[in-house]
């Protein structure tokens, strides 16, 4: 019998460096074109009518993988991003870290939705997700960052989510959660506490009436930021769990 | 070394408020979280390596605005600062404490840094400046005074676990004393120069929403 040899693992020198370029604009007839899309290994990129996709044709991000994403939204443009699955931050070989980085500009009454399925920090991974968002004066953002901390029954590696988003060159926002064996206490009761998934959503825009704060669980409220935003951050003992507690605190701006 | 200038300002009996304020350990006592020597200690720890070292980062980035030609941009640096804060009330502690420091720190170290800070923001500024510029006139360079926002972040809870939980005084000195190396260490990663927006600025969920609830307490011993 000739035994069907598994497909190889990615092996530890073929670290991929992505460089991706999404630049929406509006039509001129109240939608929006894309007049850039370029995909780069791991990411390609899929146009559908709930929104632009970003479908991982690797697994990953791997220790050692580097993808940056650029995104322009013009004055006036809405986009939509997503991912078709969650994504799993993996160790690689010679525990080189990995990291993902957006950097995204909105412009006057453009709209950026940026709505990706979990990032799964895999035991031994040692990742950064980082974004950078400048939006002009009038712009709307809707961001959402969702982490599992670890697989099912294992720690989780270190991880790092980072937002800041400036609101006509002013900060309005500078988020950042760590987890994982390099974040002491992270787990304990000054910080996300014995929780299996934490996340954020950001919800900013001339639209967005920013209302009182919430308590929405001792471990999830929406909190009104000095600035027409909201961020609603939470943890919560799983994905579904964290996603309601997201979701019941967005209001979509109209 | 650091300075002994530095054991005044990180000194709780400072006038400058932080005895009123729990550090969000009322809160999680409260909860049933925090009720021993262990679950403070992962309290302190977890407390340290998120608004502690954010305070710690922006206190450290100050001190070293202070120094720039033509002066520190005080209303970036304060928006900054309150950009990292995602509670309103918190905010508003923040604020408070950062006017009670200044005006502690105007009287034990007068000088026109303070004088610039305090005409630049005359509503007050976030305790992350108001204690860079306060290590400024007392003479601290940006490492020292990362070690005073991590150590007061770990005295103002463990101080107020003696008051609430009625700990051991002599076993809460033995936990002091165990953090220590945390505190330089996060010291380390908060004093290394980087630009304002890509300073490190983890924050705390838990401290977040505890903040909130804790503040719609109609009787509670700590200010937050």
């Amino acid at each position: 019998m000739i035994a069907t040899a598994p497909a190889p693992p990615r092996a530890g020198t073929s670290r991929l460096r992505a460089e991706v370029r999404i630049v929406a604009e509006a039509d001129g007839r109240g939608g929006t074109r894309f007049a850039v899309l370029r995909g780069a290994a791991p990411v390609s990129l899929r146009p559908t009518p709930d929104g632009l996709h970003l479908v991982a044709s690797a697994a990953g991000p791997l220790g050692g993988d580097v993808v940056a994403i650029d995104v322009r939204v013009g004055a006036d443009a809405a986009l939509t991003v997503r991912t078709a699955a969650a994504s799993l931050a993996l160790p690689g070989r010679d525990g080189a870290p990995s990291a993902v980085t957006v950097t995204a500009e909105v412009g006057p009454g453009g709209s950026l939705r940026w709505l990706p399925e979990p990032l799964v920090a895999v035991a031994g991974c040692r990742h950064t997700a980082s974004a950078t968002v400048r939006l002009a004066d009038g712009a709307t953002l809707v961001w959402r960052d969702e982490v599992m901390l670890g697989r099912h029954g294992e720690p989780p590696g270190d991880v790092v989510t980072r937002l800041a988003v400036d609101v006509a060159g002013r900060p309005l926002t500078r988020h950042e959660l760590r987890a994982g064996p390099s974040a002491p206490g992270w787990d304990g009761p000054g910080a996300l506490g014995p929780c299996r998934a934490a996340g954020s959503l950001l919800v900013a825009g001339p639209g967005h009436r920013a209302g009182e704060p919430a308590v929405l669980s001792p471990t999830a409220a929406t909190l009104p930021l000095d600035g027409p935003a909201t961020l609603t951050t939470a943890t919560a003992p799983d994905a579904p769990t964290l996603r309601r507690l997201l979701d019941t605190a967005h209001r979509p701006p109209r | 070394m650091l300075p002994p200038a530095a054991l005044l300002l990180a000194d709780t009996r400072l006038p400058a408020g932080g005895h009123a304020h729990s550090q969000g350990l009322e809160a999680a006592a409260a909860a049933g979280e925090v009720h021993d020597l262990p679950s403070l200690r992962a309290y302190t720890l977890g407390r340290l390596w998120t608004t502690g070292l954010t305070t710690a980062a922006m206190a450290a980035a100050t001190l070293r605005a202070c120094s720039a030609e033509g002066g520190a941009d005080w209303a970036g640096l304060d928006a900054e600062a309150g950009a990292r804060i995602a509670s309103p009330v918190l905010r508003d502690v923040s604020r408070r404490l950062g006017r009670q420091l200044l005006r502690a720190a105007t009287a034990a170290w007068p000088d026109p840094v303070l004088d610039g800070l305090a005409a630049a923001l005359p509503g007050g500024a976030h305790h992350p400046v108001a204690l860079g510029a306060a290590g400024a006139a007392a003479g601290l360079d940006d490492h020292a005074v990362a070690v005073c926002a991590g150590y007061l972040s770990v005295t103002e809870a463990t101080g107020a676990a003696v008051r609430l939980l009625g700990l051991d005084p002599y076993g809460v000195a033995r936990l002091v004393a165990g953090l220590l190396d945390e505190v330089e260490a996060a010291a380390d990663e908060a004093a290394a120069p980087r630009a304002l927006a890509d300073l490190p600025c983890p924050s705390s969920p838990r401290l977040d929403a505890g903040a909130q609830d804790h503040a719609t307490w109609e009787v509670r011993l700590f200010a937050s």
